[in-house]
């Protein structure tokens, strides 16, 4: 293999594997040192710079970051990445003097966000500072999008949800609520320099059943269903609930159902539990909550008796099976289908030069977020189909610095680089900047409210979130992946030490060979291939040095017991890049 | 200040024919200095043990003092242990060894523990053929007390003080092909390829077992000018022949060409298998090892490897004719043979 370039920003950024699965690329680990240190707003303000709601996204967030945090690959579960964030956000001190300046002095440009969820709040965030004048459109009574509309309360209350909107439109957004935009045709007349759409994903699927028409007054789709509960329109849920579908949205339909007098609510899924798309702490919670979850039955029928749903007719779906499947009926009144969502633009004209493919989704480029018009651009579910929030702030960045080069006459493809430092760790002879030492701990629970009072309010949050106690002790159990085993192999006199001192077996000196082959013949073979080698270049003795960085601690026994300094630990900070960065 | 080794190990460790993993073998955190060679041996020790599945509880570790006699503390930490006097770790094992002649005694000592101090209890431990595993960790100096220059330095070489040694060096492995050891090695902690199967070799042996490993100090004979740097080692080691260690267990199945290869079975059953560049050298032979070794130091290499193996030789037991039992598991009843039996002898007295 060629020796490592460690100045290519992608290498160690790649071992920073919760910042690399983070869409927003998050410095987890440097927040998260910062708990320890309990400097909360400092902790809070580095989550807010890149994810733009660490209070909502503490408590919300599909947490790409947890499978992919190293601690899994060491034992069995990892940080708790996501509830930190929330210590932060709910132990900070006031952050208002630390946001940024809106400048007064305006660039003369004007940009229009329409939907006014995630998506475009980080558009506006990242472009308000610069000057330009945000109009932001929304046919609800305030901002927030489906965060505000599908996301019940006992999962985010609604205190958390407008303290971190507000930050965003209080820096000056002219908010037009209650609009809704019902011609993007007319709406291009108006004269705006760039237009912005984050209108999400908003129809969700139904189920083209016998039944389902001379059912409709029992059968709701789960988002339209949820809205209506946020909104107060539901305040009471039928006494038995059945929620087809096996997504996030169906845990909340199932919970939600419960907080409304469902004394039997039931999750019906067509596949497996270990299949289901709900992340795993949902599926977990919906079961603690007694909702039993019924697998393989696929709906074929609602069967009706005197004007009213009597239940739902399934059909037992088992794969390998032979003779004809076995047909299940479940009595219920209340159905709640959450078999999916959709894109949808009945606002938009077929002839305004925008392109959709089949599934009624906007062509747009994937890296600039533009679209066939080019000052119209995408982000969020709008754009490419529903993922969850920290997409959609990812989507908000990227639109944002592409909106500000439009504006500037730039190529979008010229895009600003990230910004990376390495900086030594060193302070004495086994001292470094950050605690090196790896915690034992194991992941820390999260305290609940009383199951028999949270079942009875939906307005109560289920989550306390850590007290600064169990954020400490679940702070330290970071690993600090973005302090680096830096190698200089002119330093290296080939003693051996850092091999012998490495608890999980990482370094290798060995002859150098193609990839396949030096990963076979490490010391531990490195199987996992998600993760690189750092190799060095030749060494006096015709070897080279070969690190799996897969599994290492980053607790620095390498460079204290190197005898020269040829492993140093050095601190790597990754900032992607942001709007106005050329 | 961390330096406290985490908890956590590679996930896929392997594990051995007892179901240990390496961690199993593993001991205390070395308190040692940043790059000492001593670590190494450590782990080497601890990589045979674990290959050769060896229980720990098994084994007795014994050393006397200086840097390389703490190294015990950090491997085999659920075996037993001996730190002794200086210099009298022979005497110590010895009496270990007479009460209980089943475990495998391994020693650790430094060229200063062995070859100044300790250089009368060691000829005489080599002579008496002590079954035991013997490991000098030889680094030409005196680590612990600032560095000076140890009877093992060659004569002409230089510490970090800068002054060549006028005097002139003990070779041990040559001492103890002289004195009867019936296995002599040297290695080299940089080269843990060599090492480990050297140990295991030494293990299998029954009888004395010297095992002289150069040991760089990083901290105070590191120099260009020191015969016992890591470079100095890289640049002058030479090696009798390659060798395979084959368990006992493992089936021997290789064709091999007469002549240049050597096979030595052990005590265990366990074969040496030596290939050889040169013909002439025969392992089993004392005359043989010394010449080669004597080549060498004319030549100013470091002759490594195998020097020197003969599994014809009786162990210290086997000499005092001692009972089969380890002494330590005999009994009032075996020790006293009773009156009746005693006024027997006293009769043949008469």
């Amino acid at each position: 293999m060629n020796p490592t370039d460690i100045n290519d920003p992608e290498y160690f950024h790649g071992v920073i594997d919760c910042q690399l699965a983070c869409p927003a690329h998050t410095p987890v680990p440097e927040y998260i040192r910062l708990i320890a240190e309990k400097k909360y707003a400092d902790a809070y303000m580095i989550n807010w710079e890149s994810n733009v709601f660490p209070g909502i996204l503490g408590r919300i967030c599909d947490r790409p970051c947890e499978p992919a945090c190293r601690r899994g690959r060491v034992e069995e579960k990892a940080v708790a990445i996501c509830r930190l964030k929330r210590v932060c956000a709910d132990n900070k001190e006031d952050v208002s003097g630390r946001l940024p300046d809106v400048s007064k002095k305006k660039n003369g440009k004007k940009i229009a966000l329409i939907g006014g969820g995630p998506a475009s709040l980080t558009v506006a965030r990242d472009l308000l500072p610069m000057g330009y004048k945000v109009d932001l459109y929304d046919d609800q009574a305030s901002a927030g999008g489906f965060v505000r509309s599908q996301v019940p309360s006992f999962r985010l209350p609604e205190k958390v949800l407008n303290e971190e909107v507000n930050v965003i439109l209080n820096m000056g957004v002219t908010t037009h609520l209650k609009t809704y935009i019902a011609s993007l045709k007319e709406f291009l007349t108006r004269g705006y320099d760039a237009i912005f759409i984050g209108t999400g994903a908003p129809r969700g699927r139904d189920l083209d059943l016998p039944g389902r028409q001379a059912g409709k007054l029992f059968i709701h789709i789960g988002i339209q269903w949820l809205a209506s509960v946020q909104y107060g329109h539901i305040k009471k849920s039928e006494k038995i609930t059945l929620v087809i579908g096996g997504g996030n949205t169906a845990m909340d339909c199932c919970r939600t159902a419960r907080r409304l007098g469902g004394k039997e609510v039931k999750v019906i899924i067509r596949g497996t539990r270990e299949n289901m798309k709900a992340s795993p702490w949902e599926i977990e919670d919906a079961i603690s909550e007694d909702i039993p979850i019924l697998e393989n039955l696929s709906p074929i029928e609602f069967v009706m008796e005197n004007d009213r749903l009597k239940g739902t007719m399934f059909q037992r779906l088992q794969p390998d099976s032979d003779g004809d499947p076995e047909k299940v009926f479940i009595p219920c009144d209340e159905v709640l289908l959450a078999v999916g969502q959709q894109n949808a633009f009945p606002w938009i004209e077929k002839d305004t030069g925008l392109v959709f493919d089949d599934a009624g989704r906007p062509r747009v480029n994937k890296i600039t977020f533009q679209s066939d018009l080019a000052h119209v651009f995408f982000g969020g579910d709008a754009a490419f189909g529903p993922k969850n929030v920290i997409t959609a702030v990812a989507h908000g960045h990227e639109a944002a610095i592409s909106i500000d080069l439009f504006c500037n006459g730039r190529d979008l493809t010229q895009r600003p680089l990230p910004f990376t430092t390495l900086a030594g760790q060193k302070m004495g002879m086994k001292d470094w900047m950050y605690n090196s030492a790896v915690s034992g701990e194991e992941r820390q629970n999260v305290p609940m409210a009383p199951k028999v009072k949270s079942i009875k309010d939906r307005l109560m949050e289920v989550e306390l979130g850590f007290n600064p106690q169990i954020g400490l002790k679940e702070s330290r159990r970071c690993l600090n992946c973005d302090v680096q085993t830096v190698f200089n192999v002119k330093e290296c006199i080939e003693c051996d030490a850092c091999v012998d001192i490495c608890p999980t077996t990482c370094i290798n000196f060995l002859k150098n060979g193609p990839e396949e082959d030096l990963r076979s013949r490490l010391s531990m073979p490195a199987k996992n291939k998600s993760q690189p080698l750092y190799v060095s270049d030749l060494l006096p003795t015709g070897r080279v040095m070969v690190k799996d960085e897969d599994v290492c601690l980053h607790c620095g026994l390498c460079a204290e017991k190197c005898p020269t300094a040829a492993w140093d630990m050095q601190k790597f900070t990754y900032k992607p890049p942001k709007a106005g960065q050329r | 200040m961390s330096s406290r080794r985490p908890v956590f190990r590679h996930p896929n460790l392997p594990k051995n024919d007892l179901g240990y993993t390496r961690r199993d073998y593993e001991g205390l955190d070395s308190t040692l200095c940043a790059g000492c060679g001593h670590d190494s041996i450590t782990n080497a020790i601890i990589q045979a043990c674990f290959e050769l599945s060896i229980e720990p509880h098994r084994v007795a570790k014994l050393s006397g003092i200086g840097c390389s006699s703490k190294s015990p503390a950090y491997f085999l930490g659920k075996s037993h242990g001996i730190n002794a006097v200086h210099g009298r770790m022979p005497s110590v094992a010895t009496g270990a060894n007479m009460a209980n002649k089943d475990l495998l005694y391994i020693g650790v000592s430094g060229d200063g523990d062995t070859a100044s101090i300790g250089m009368g209890q060691f000829v005489h431990i080599v002579r008496r053929n002590l079954n035991m595993v013997y490991i000098v960790m030889n680094n030409g100096c005196y680590g612990l007390t600032k560095g000076q220059d140890s009877a093992t330095a060659d004569k002409g070489s230089s510490s970090r003080k800068g002054r060549p040694n006028p005097f002139e060096a003990i070779d041990l492995c040559e001492t103890a092909v002289q004195t009867g050891a019936g296995f002599v090695a040297r290695g080299f902690s940089g080269d843990k390829e060599q090492l480990v199967p050297l140990l295991k070799a030494a293990m299998g042996h029954r009888g004395f077992a010297l095992v002289d490993v150069i040991s760089p100090c990083v901290t105070f004979n590191n120099t260009p000018a020191s015969t016992k740097s890591y470079h100095w080692a890289r640049d002058h080691m030479e090696a009798t022949a390659t060798f395979d260690f084959i368990p006992s267990r493992q089936e021997i199945t290789t064709d091999y060409v007469e002549g240049a290869t050597q096979n030595v079975t052990l005590h265990d059953g366990s074969v040496i298998r030596l290939h050889k560049t040169d013909n002439s050298f025969d392992v089993t032979q004392r005359w043989s090892s010394l010449e080669a070794m004597e080549q060498c130091r004319e030549k100013g290499q470091i002759l490594t490897g195998i020097l020197h193996v003969n599994e014809t030789l009786k162990d210290t037991h086997d000499i005092l004719e001692t009972t089969d039992k380890p002494l330590n598991t005999l009994t009032e009843k075996d020790l006293c043979p009773g009156n009746q039996v005693l006024t027997k002898i006293s009769e043949n007295y008469r």
